[in-house]
């Protein structure tokens, strides 16, 4: 990768000569990926459409009509030239492809161990929650060098996160979840913009990203939290009288929770689906849709009775509830670490009051952040990753 | 190029008939080409306005013009005038209304009275838009994205979907008229291998009209739909989905860049090959590019939706399906570049349009390349990145052309000439604005400012002013053309073919009677069958033999050009 980062370089001298930004920074894991695709296309049809305009300067040049009756001169160009341009565009078309490819679906899934923060736009603001239970308005604190997954939904219309330092961009859609995910690697404030056109205040959706230090994050993350997003999903279960069907037993008259994230569900239909955040969604909102097999379309739907917030709390909840047949336990109050079950996530249950930041076990090291334009080595990419259904 | 003593035709199709119901009720291609080219010059200085004024608020980063809702305005009317009241009928409607039938030595189109029932629809359209212009514009965004616009836009959709809508009928309706005209109208000898590019061109456009329009009429009366009687198709809040609305919006509107554009690559295979005296490089290259353009530019709609949530196996698809279109557009660019080998070339100003042309469609086209790729396109998705890209392919390319071919076919059109010089400095002035607007904006676009934004983040200032001073260019490039097309109407040179072009429609008188032809012409050649001189490594000069100057009269029977005029 010396090339780009030479190229890297270059770009920046040129655009401090100038006193013209000329390139975004690069912030976060896959920045560099994505210019060094950039860069590659950039010299590939750059030196393409410069060969050409040159090519017709120098025949229009040459070739020009010296006297008024000059006419033109036979010319054999060998058809085999056609074919020639035919096939060797086709073949840089492809590597653009494969490459343009390749970035995007090593990047599809969010690692597993990501940080998941849940984002909620509306007209004309983003406002984050995280698991915690901080929640912000148009600002997000986020850790340098660990994985961050959004998980987003919008209230009103179609809005776009777009954060240009990280080289992401994933719309954000009334009544449905959207992931986006990244992986900072320099500490900083960097622009959010919705660029998804959203009415009148579009131009003021905007927001900033603060990337922090491992330890600063902690230090701002022991502010305000008022109970996990999966305590307060879990009073909310329990409000809801959600309970009462969904008991765990084998007799209950709905289905079993835990555990229920990311596994294959059969519907009564025959068809087998993933249980994402979406499916689980659906199924608070208008469970009729799709019935697990073996039970009956007796549980009322809760659409237009919670709100985007309430949704994600409790959605929060069941996904926290495991991935693995476990007791059915409730969630252990944020005052001590919660015991990890096994095979689960650690989840972001942190002490709070007066505890001296430090890094809980389970939290990776502190990356160091890497010198501009070099690599970092990508995440190991996820094996199965399937289709959202949409 | 100076031709000598020409003289109009005492009879022709402007002179004819007299009084404003011979041009309200006339079924005559050309004059019904005439009406289009008044209302979409009308349209197009109308959108262009609106372009300057968005131009002048992102001057500076804070909004010290325009409320965001009266930007939001203008940027919408500003799309939906200029993309479907100008550039989706800018070249078939205008060039190919009048031409078509002169091409392919036809007395008139197919359907005579359809055509002018387009042209009626269309101002119908055009009324709805321009009334909703006067009473407060519609904020949506040309694309119409849903649910605002079904649900939270409070300004006047329902009347604007409904223009679009009207106006769809008159795009189908011409697409459908072409078709017919080109299948069963040809001139006897016409084979589909001598037909101009430029019917190639126009009948892959009228493919696409005939077969993509419906699909956005359906789609428009859907959101009207939506928006009165709560349908629940589109706003999710009622169970609809609102992607759905962008699939159905695409599979339309991605077709309709490329009726912005083939006609233009039509034109501009013409005048390369007019202004060199050469047959186009590989014609059967670039008569069958065309149709793959139009077959494929139906599939690849997606690529508009990668970060839509839509599945990423379905944005592969569309990833490797839009690479396979830039296939055949490469190819036609490659072609013309050929075609400039060992030609004649002569610097007239529709070639200086066309060689304009080239440049900015191959660099439009590159950038297409960039967001075809799913990995860069989730970073450069509905930034300012992909506002360059396609107004280099839409302004760059389908202006360009529009322009270049209202040059070349002027004295065909009114049998006078516009100042040449004033031409080529118009000619230049659009050039280098272009380029100044729009080359600033790939970077912005790359930094990272959102497309639609009328306060933006300060670092973006520098590069907006160098914009905002193209477009300013820009601007001049074309009002020039506007002041002397009017002027030369009436104090133009008299000329007749002053290119010593080949093709039927140079075969008859310009302007040409309103039956076309006086007599049935009959084709005996290939088209563009220039005469060329030995291959010569020297700076010898042939000498032009007969055949490239113009019959005298119509009856007069050309020389040498294989062409016999004979009375049918």
């Amino acid at each position: 990768m010396m090339p780009l980062t030479i190229l890297t370089t270059c770009f920046n001298w040129t655009a401090a000569a100038l006193r013209l930004p000329l390139f975004p920074e690069q912030a976060s894991a896959n920045a560099p990926n994505v210019d060094a695709l950039y860069f590659f296309m950039l010299a590939v049809c750059g030196g393409v459409s410069i060969a050409i305009v040159l090519l017709i300067f120098y025949f229009a040049v040459k070739y020009r009509r010296r006297t008024p009756d000059q006419l033109a001169e036979e010319a054999h160009v060998p058809v085999a030239l056609e074919w020639a341009w035919i096939i060797i565009p086709s073949l840089f078309f492809m590597s653009f492809f494969g490459w343009g490819a390749f970035l995007y679906f090593a990047d599809a899934k969010a690692p597993k161990d990501a940080l998941e923060i849940a984002c909620t736009g509306r007209q004309w603001m983003w406002k984050f929650q995280h698991p915690d239970g901080q929640r912000e308005i148009n600002m997000l604190h986020i850790p340098v060098g660990k994985p961050v997954k959004l998980v987003m939904v919008s209230e009103d219309v179609i809005h776009s996160m777009f954060v240009p330092a990280f080289r992401i961009h994933m719309d954000v859609i009334p009544k449905r979840y959207t992931e986006v995910w990244f992986e900072a690697t320099k500490p900083g404030t960097y622009h959010m913009f919705c660029s998804q056109y959203c009415g009148t205040e579009h131009a003021n959706m905007i927001g900033s990203v603060v990337a922090l230090e491992p330890h600063e994050y902690q230090t701002w993350l022991n502010g305000a939290a008022t109970g996990s997003l999966a305590l307060r999903g879990e009073a909310l279960f329990n409000k809801l009288a959600c309970n009462g069907c969904h008991t765990g037993d084998a007799e209950a008259r709905g289905p079993y929770l835990p555990g229920l994230y990311g596994r294959n569900v059969q519907l009564t239909t025959g068809e087998v689906i993933v249980a994402d955040e979406n499916y689980i969604r659906e199924s608070i909102l208008k469970p009729g849709v799709k019935i697990a097999a073996g039970y009956d379309n007796i549980m009322p739907g809760y659409d237009g009775q919670l709100t985007e917030e309430q949704i994600i709390e409790l959605v929060a909840y069941i996904k926290h509830l495991g991935k693995k047949y476990e007791q059915f336990e409730p969630v252990a109050p944020p005052t001590a670490p919660a015991p990890r079950p096994a095979g689960q996530n650690p989840d972001q249950t942190l002490p709070t009051g007066n505890v001296k930041p430090s890094m809980t076990p389970g939290t990776s090291p502190p990356a160091t952040t890497a010198p501009a334009g070099a690599v970092p080595t990508p995440p190991p990419a996820s094996e199965g990753t399937r289709p959202k259904p949409n | 190029m100076i031709e000598e003593n020409v003289s109009l035709p005492r009879i022709h199709y402007l002179n004819s008939h007299y009084g404003w119901k011979s041009w309200l009720f006339t079924t005559d291609h050309k004059r019904i080409g005439l009406l289009y080219m008044v209302s979409i010059t009308l349209m197009f200085f109308l959108g262009g306005f609106f372009a300057l004024l968005i131009r002048l608020e992102l001057l500076t980063p804070q909004a010290d013009m325009f409320t965001a809702d009266t930007y939001n305005k203008f940027f919408t009317l500003h799309g939906v005038i200029l993309i479907f009241f100008f550039l989706v009928p800018s070249i078939p409607a205008t060039l190919g209304n009048f031409l078509i039938p002169l091409m392919i030595g036809a007395k008139d189109v197919a359907f005579p009275r359809l055509n002018l029932l387009s042209w009626y629809i269309f101002v119908i359209g055009s009324l709805f838009t321009l009334w909703v212009v006067a009473v407060g514009g519609i904020d949506t965004g040309w694309t119409f994205y849903t649910p605002y616009s079904t649900t939270f836009a409070n300004t006047h959709v329902i009347a604007a979907t409904l223009g679009v809508f009207f106006t769809g009928f008159s795009s189908i309706l011409t697409g459908l008229n072409f078709i017919v005209t080109i299948h069963k109208m040809r001139a006897p000898g016409l084979t589909w291998f001598r037909l101009p590019l430029f019917i190639w061109s126009l009948y892959a456009t009228s493919i696409i009209q005939v077969l993509a329009t419906p699909v956005l009429g359906i789609t428009m009366v859907l959101i009207a739909a939506e928006r009165f009687a709560k349908v629940g198709i589109f706003d999710p809040a009622l169970g609809g989905d609102p992607v759905l609305f962008q699939h159905m919006f695409w599979f339309y509107s991605h077709p309709a860049v490329y009726i912005m554009i083939l006609p233009s690559l039509g034109v501009v295979s013409e005048l390369i090959s007019a202004f060199t005296w050469k047959r186009v490089f590989g014609y059967k290259f670039v008569a069958v590019s065309s149709l793959m353009i139009a077959i494929f530019s139906f599939i690849v709609w997606g690529h508009h939706m990668y970060v839509s949530s839509m599945s990423i196996y379905a944005g592969m698809l569309f990833s490797i399906l839009s690479y396979l279109v830039a296939v055949p557009s490469a190819v036609k660019v490659f072609n013309w570049t050929a075609t400039l080998y060992k030609g004649s070339v002569s610097y007239d100003t529709p070639m200086l349009y066309a060689l304009g042309f080239i440049g900015l469609f191959t660099i439009g086209g590159l950038t297409g390349l960039f967001l075809a790729s799913m990995g860069l396109d989730r970073h450069l998705h509905d930034t300012y990145f992909v506002i360059a890209h396609f107004h280099l392919i839409m302004v760059g390319g389908a202006v360009m052309g529009y322009f270049g071919g209202l040059h070349y076919w002027w004295p065909k059109m009114f049998g006078r000439m516009y100042p040449e010089w004033w031409g080529r400095l118009s000619a230049l002035i659009v050039f280098v604005g272009f380029n100044l607007s729009f080359f600033p904006q790939f970077i912005i676009g790359y930094l990272g400012m959102p497309r639609r934004y009328h306060v933006y983040a300060p670092e973006f200032q520098v590069l907006n002013v160098m914009s905002t001073a193209g477009s300013s260019i820009l601007g001049v490039g074309y009002l020039l053309p506007l002041v002397y097309f009017i002027w030369s109407l009436r104090y133009g040179k008299v000329a007749s073919n002053p290119w010593r072009a080949k093709g039927l429609e140079w075969e008859t008188t310009s302007p040409p009677p309103p039956e076309n032809f006086l007599e049935q012409p009959i084709v005996t050649e290939e088209a563009y069958n220039y005469p060329t001189r030995p291959a010569q490594p020297g700076k010898q000069t042939g000498k032009l033999t007969g055949g490239l100057n113009p019959p005298a009269s119509p009856t007069a029977t050309a020389t040498g050009t294989g062409r016999e005029a004979e009375v049918v």
